[in-house]
């Protein structure tokens, strides 16, 4: 197991090392006597079997020894497991939120939030490039820390149940939807900590890495006022004129990021899970269907609802740009001040 | 155990097992094809054609089948033993579905004492107020999470008019089903047509009372299968015990009839008796619904 | 398997087995149901180890090589229903029905209709189970613990006919379970009291008990899945007042159980065939059986330690750890007893009694990385990772399957009549020995390393070692095609067998002659 940089995640590490002494010693008792029988008393060395069959003393040693043996390695684990739970004081938290697939951070007293998503490249996963030295665990945006704070997470779904896991830190922790679950950690060492989701659910459950990135405190600040300007600056591209050739651009990208995985960088999906995009369906039929069904979902399929997801630029760029990909020459474009109409 | 070992009857070959399993599998079969046809907004004529014939198969099979081992029975080809046998798989039957019970009493009991507090955020679940800042925690729960996808009863079931007739009705009916018995074992046939068919009867106006009930409910009170938690509950709960009425209705009936054919003796009535012991379950189950679900 | 009709015993029906299918499709006969149990058995093992192998090809080296995600994750899901409802627990229903009645000393099983019921339900409902990978959609994808929502609101539509399937396996574990219990409540024969039991007989006993406790609680939370897909109820909806982790509670309170209703089986056998081979009574035969009513009960009380990452409140995760941790005790006593019985005996090892120590060796690894699993804070960083998946493939694969093979092996002749070709069998052991270390031990080390587990693709630091299993999967799945061939010839013919077989072989069905006439005891022998 890794040791990890917590003091929790140590602990957690030396209670590992002692129940696996602990049984590799028992092992050796048992196995060393049951070698020893296999040896001394086979048949074919000439060994004649006794007759005993019975001794209520040995049944109660042998009951007894284990039980002490457990109450020693309930103690440790009791005191860890109550302090893992001891959630109280943080200074920051952050609202963890696991969606097919990907996760959400929110800072809930900083007050921004942003998705995080796998950045290995699909030619990597079908192995027509090389793979990275993070192959699987790198994402576009990791969740960033300060060290030696305490640091509340509060994690939950929004669809299916996932589950949060940094091996380094020792926390995982299951995304229920409708609910939270509390866990918390203090990182002591700056550093880049990489985990995955531990909960099937569904199709890309492999590809949903958690990427933290512990930080000195001013690093911290920095990137969190960068962050906020940023949010500011998002909140302002509603109201602006957009051209076709502009939505376009950044449809692509946000297409690359969060359709591509099931409609295919080409739009010819994956029929008949995962219909094709080009030249047929929603996608060349009236745009405020199109725009309902990216927003909406379609429930019973494996068509999640992107209103949560994506702004509302993000949603009008990508929904025209399927308008106007592939072949699908559309010319039509979908404003970002009419989508939270459509909502 | 002292019992008589003379001769264990061991029947020969039967057909009527693999019968009752293509029954079985089409009535399932059947029955799935209707539902994902129903959700799937495809035509489900043909799955309800494969359910009927499963089900006609099922019918034909329980009286074959149970046609055969009376007619064993009267034969006289049974030992004790054998009847032991029949006890133990009747007893370990009903055990079965107390267990299926459990696990809905079980899940009213997690929603309500935890499920609901949590998402209103009591004890570890503090922060769920994240996610449903607007929500109370309250049971009956009125007001789901998200009361869009879920609209609320308006009303709860008040218990203390159908629900406690009900009971009542249950109650007097495991009365006259033991007199029924006792009468079996003193041989006095009309007692024992009178006060079984009177069981019956009473399960049948129990029955129309629950049906009425839930006539209500959808009707006035807005309470249905969608109205969150408590309709979940509430319905799953009363209605597989209903089913259950139901089928313990036929069974006695089947046994009534069975009787008036002069099938059973005094000293050798094991149908009649397992027949019972279901009712009297089927009976204590609505009474741990009647505290639970309706009362508390 | 060929039927001889005794002639030392009187025989009321005076006729073996009818010709032609019905024989077996009509069948009330507790062998010839025994054989069917036995071959299902053995088809659903090829099948699911079939799922398996893809899996491990899969993952034979990073990248998505053979089958897709979606794919993937039905291959594991059926992989581990198929498995543990279609491989094991039908070899463990096969085998009570082959022994429980020649080990009490009964004609047959307490209700052999019923019996033919239970059996011929399970071929219908596989059938119906695995043509979901058929339908539009595919097939169940959310693993065989089938957690809400993802098997509910975001299921294929097939799930509908998955739930279906699991409604009539059920059916049939209840009936089996019923008539396990009626016939060794009822039908043992005067002078076998509950005390002189063999083992195997005990275990059953306890393990239909679970059997029937359980199999209903499964019913249920699938049919609480079914009226939340189609019927618009909200047990999992928090929407609606639900919650996901309801279905986790009532699913292991069922799943729990169920893994014992895998072991306990196998701990009758192995505690019929080591006194056997060591020529020596059982060690402690009282307290195994206190200690396995024992498991029985805890069992119901540990459920939760499938869901320490679930956020219980604190006092439940202790709880259940100290509950789980427990039920050590009792499992320590079974192998205590079983290395005392080897003790000063007088051994030798035939390929049933190879299987038998291997089980216990590698069962007992298996059950110390479950008792590492018990410590929560510590489980925090093993659940979902490979290290589960190598705790329980320790205990199951080496664990329940070497225990069906060592069964296998050591009734066969009184099944066939015939030897089977020992220096094959003990092959098939060393082999499979190799084959199932190879593959499940390096799990240990990339479940620490940190790899999840159900993913069709993992990092790079992970690859040596899945390679490592990848072969040595391939090599335990080849093997066991040697088995195969193994019982087919031993069906076939070989060596007699004589009425006892084994030099130090104890029990009822040791005194009837091999192979066991079609109806044994039509009149009770007297046991004292
Ligand atoms: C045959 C099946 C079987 C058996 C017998 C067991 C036996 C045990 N299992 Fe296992 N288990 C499974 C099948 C089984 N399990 C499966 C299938 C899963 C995964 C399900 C899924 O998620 O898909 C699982 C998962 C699982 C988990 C959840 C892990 C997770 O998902 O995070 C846990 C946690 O506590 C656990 C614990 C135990 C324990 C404590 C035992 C104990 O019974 C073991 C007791 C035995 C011993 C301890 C060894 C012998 C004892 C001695 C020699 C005495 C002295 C020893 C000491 C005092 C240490 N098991
Ligand atoms: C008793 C139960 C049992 C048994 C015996 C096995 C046997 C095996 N299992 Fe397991 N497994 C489970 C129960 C079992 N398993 C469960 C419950 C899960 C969890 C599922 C889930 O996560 O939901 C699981 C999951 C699981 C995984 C994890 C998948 C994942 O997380 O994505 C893996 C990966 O390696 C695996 C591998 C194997 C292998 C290699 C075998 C080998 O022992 C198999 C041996 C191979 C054969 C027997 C094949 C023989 C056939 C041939 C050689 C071809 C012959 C062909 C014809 C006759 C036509 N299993
Ligand atoms: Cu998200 Cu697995
Ligand atoms: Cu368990």
């Amino acid at each position: 197991m890794r040791e990890g940089v917590t003091e929790i995640s140590h602990k957690v590490f030396d209670l590992h090392m002692l129940i696996l002494w602990v049984c590799i010693a028992i092992g050796v008792v048992v196995f060393g006597v049951m070698f020893w029988s296999m040896f001394a008393y086979r048949k074919s060395r000439g060994a004649k079997a006794s007759k005993f069959h019975e001794s209520t003393t040995v049944e109660i040693i042998w009951t007894a020894i284990p039980f002490v043996i457990l109450i020693g390695m309930a103690i440790p684990a009791t005191g860890t497991l109550i302090e893992m739970y001891d959630t109280n004081d943080s200074e920051i938290d952050i609202k963890i939120t696991g969606y097919q697939w990907k996760w959400r951070y929110d800072y809930l007293k900083e007050d921004f939030g942003y998705f995080s998503v796998m950045e290995t490249h699909q030619d990597e996963l079908y192995n027509r490039a090389e793979k990275g030295e993070h192959y699987l665990l790198d994402v576009d945006e990791p969740v960033v820390v300060p060290v030696g704070k305490k640091i509340r997470f509060l994690v939950t779904a929004a669809d299916v149940i996932h589950s949060w896991w940094v091996p380094d830190i020792a926390v995982k922790r299951d995304a229920i939807p409708g609910y939270i679950n509390e866990s918390w950690t203090r990182i002591d060492t700056p550093g880049t900590y990489r985990g995955q989701c531990t909960e099937l659910c569904g199709k890309d459950h492999g590809f949903m890495p958690v990427v933290v990135k512990a930080v000195e405190q001013a690093e911290y600040d920095e990137w969190v006022l960068a962050k906020q300007e940023k949010a500011k600056e998002e909140f302002e591209l509603q109201s602006k004129e957009w051209t076709l050739a502009e939505l376009t651009e950044r449809g692509e990208a946000v297409y690359a990021k969060n359709c591509a995985g099931c409609h295919q960088a080409n739009g010819q999906g994956l029929p008949p899970t995962f219909p094709s995009l080009v030249g047929q369906g929603l996608a060349v039929g009236a745009i405020e269907a199109h725009a309902e069904i990216v927003i909406k979902g379609s429930p019973g399929t494996s068509m999640p609802a992107f209103g949560g997801q994506l702004s509302d630029v993000d949603i009008a760029a990508v929904v025209t740009y399927e308008r106007n990909a592939w072949g699908n020459d559309l010319g039509d474009m979908l404003e970002p001040k009419d989508v939270s109409g459509l909502k | 155990m002292s019992a008589n070992y003379e001769s264990y009857y061991v029947p020969e070959q039967s057909k009527w097992p693999i019968i009752a399993t293509v029954g079985l599998f089409l009535l399932m079969y059947g029955l799935g094809s209707v539902l994902v046809d129903q959700t799937g907004g495809a035509d489900t004529q043909t799955s309800w054609i494969v359910f009927s014939v499963g089900a006609a198969i099922m019918v034909f099979m329980f009286f074959g089948w149970f046609g055969a081992v009376a007619k064993e029975s009267m034969s006289g080809m049974y030992s004790s033993q054998m009847d032991r046998s029949f006890r133990w798989g009747m007893a370990w039957f009903i055990f079965s579905e107390v267990m299926f019970f459990s696990a809905f009493f079980g899940a009213l009991f997690y929603a309500r004492f935890l499920a609901v507090p949590w998402l209103g955020g009591a004890g570890d679940g503090a922060m769920n107020t994240l996610l449903w800042p607007e929500f109370q925690a309250a049971w009956p729960l009125m007001t789901n999470p998200n009361p869009e996808l879920f609209p609320g009863p308006t009303k709860t079931v008040d218990p203390w008019h159908i629900p406690l007739l009900n009971t009542v009705l249950l109650l007097a009916s495991s009365v006259t089903l033991t007199i029924a018995h006792h009468a079996i074992k003193k041989d006095k046939r009309a007692q024992v047509i009178i006060w079984t068919a009177l069981t019956v009867l009473l399960g049948a106006v129990f029955i129309g009372y629950q049906v009425y009930e839930y006539y209500l409910a959808y009707t006035e009170l807005n309470l249905t299968m969608d109205s969150g938690i408590y309709g979940t509950t509430f319905y799953l709960l009363t209605g597989f015990h209903g089913v259950h009425v139901t089928l313990g209705a036929i069974i006695l009936l089947v046994i009534l009839i069975r009787y008036m054919f002069g099938h059973f003796s005094a000293k050798s009535h094991f149908g009649f008796e397992a027949a019972s012991w279901y009712w009297h379950f089927v009976d204590v189950v609505w009474l741990a619904l009647f505290v639970f679900v309706y009362v508390i | 398997m060929s039927a001889v009709i005794d002639s030392h015993h009187h025989d009321d029906h005076h006729h073996g087995p009818a010709k032609g299918f019905t024989r077996w499709l009509y069948t009330t006969n507790h062998k010839d149901i025994g054989s069917m149990y036995l071959w299902f058995s053995f088809t659903m093992f090829l099948l699911g180890g079939c799922m398996a192998l893809v899996i491990r090809a899969e993952l034979f080296e990073p990248g998505l090589q053979i089958v897709a995600p979606n794919f993937f994750n039905q291959m594991t899901t059926m992989h581990g229903l198929i498995m543990v409802f279609g491989a094991v627990m039908p070899a463990f229903v096969g085998l009570a029905n082959w022994l429980i009645p020649m080990m009490v000393g009964a004609p047959d099983m307490a209700l052999p209709r019923m019996n033919n019921w239970s059996f011929w339900i399970l071929p219908f409902a596989f059938s119906l189970m695995v043509s979901t990978l058929f339908m539009e959609g595919g097939g169940p994808n959310f693993g065989w613990t089938f957690y809400a929502p993802l098997s509910t609101t975001y299921a294929p539509p097939s799930v509908t006919f998955f739930i279906f399937a699991v409604h009539m396996m059920g059916i049939s574990s209840i009936m089996g379970a019923i008539n396990v219990i009626a016939t060794i409540l009822n039908m043992r024969a005067p002078g076998m009291t509950m005390m002189k039991m063999p083992m195997f007989v005990w275990s059953w006993l306890i393990t239909a008990f679970l059997l029937i406790a359980v199999m209903p609680v499964l019913a249920g939370v699938v049919t609480m899945m079914l009226t939340d897909i189609h019927f618009g109820t909200s047990f999992f909806k928090p929407e609606g007042g639900g919650d996901p982790v309801l279905f986790q509670h009532v699913f292991w309170f069922f799943g729990h159980p169920e893994v014992y209703i895998m072991i306990l089986p196998a701990f009758g056998i192995v505690s019929q065939i080591i006194p056997t081979f060591s020529r020596k009574p059982l060690f402690g035969y009282a307290s195994m059986v206190y200690a396995t009513a024992s498991i029985a009960v805890l069992s119901f009380l540990v459920w939760a330690h499938h869901m320490f990452t679930v956020g219980m409140p604190l006092a439940g995760e202790l709880f259940f750890m100290y509950a789980t941790m427990l039920i050590a005790v009792p499992t320590g006593v079974k192998v205590f007893n079983w290395v005392s019985t080897m003790f000063k005996g007088s051994l030798t090892f035939e390929t049933p009694m190879l299987f038998s120590v291997a089980f216990v060796i590698l069962f007992t690894i298996g059950g110390f990385s479950g008792l590492m699993l018990a410590m929560a804070p510590a489980d925090f960083q093993y659940h979902d990772t490979y290290f589960v998946v190598a705790h329980f493939h320790y205990v199951l694969v080496p664990g329940a399957i070497f225990s069906i093979f060592a069964a296998a092996y050591y009734w066969l002749p009184k099944w066939t009549g015939y030897m089977y070709d020992e220096t094959l069998g003990k092959l098939h052991f060393w082999l499979s020995f190799i084959g199932v270390n190879l593959t499940f031990f390096p799990m240990h080390f990339v479940g620490l390393a940190g790899m999840p587990r159900r993913i069709p693709d993992y990092a790079l630091q992970f690859a040596d070692f899945n390679m490592v299993a990848s072969i040595g999967a391939f090599l335990f799945g080849t093997t066991q095609l040697l088995f195969l061939f193994i019982v087919l010839k031993c069906v076939k013919g070989g060596k007699r067998a004589t009425a006892s077989v084994w030099e130090g072989a104890e029990g009822l069905e040791w005194t009837i002659p091999s192979p066991a006439p079609y109806h044994t005891f039509a009149t009770p022998p007297k046991v004292n």
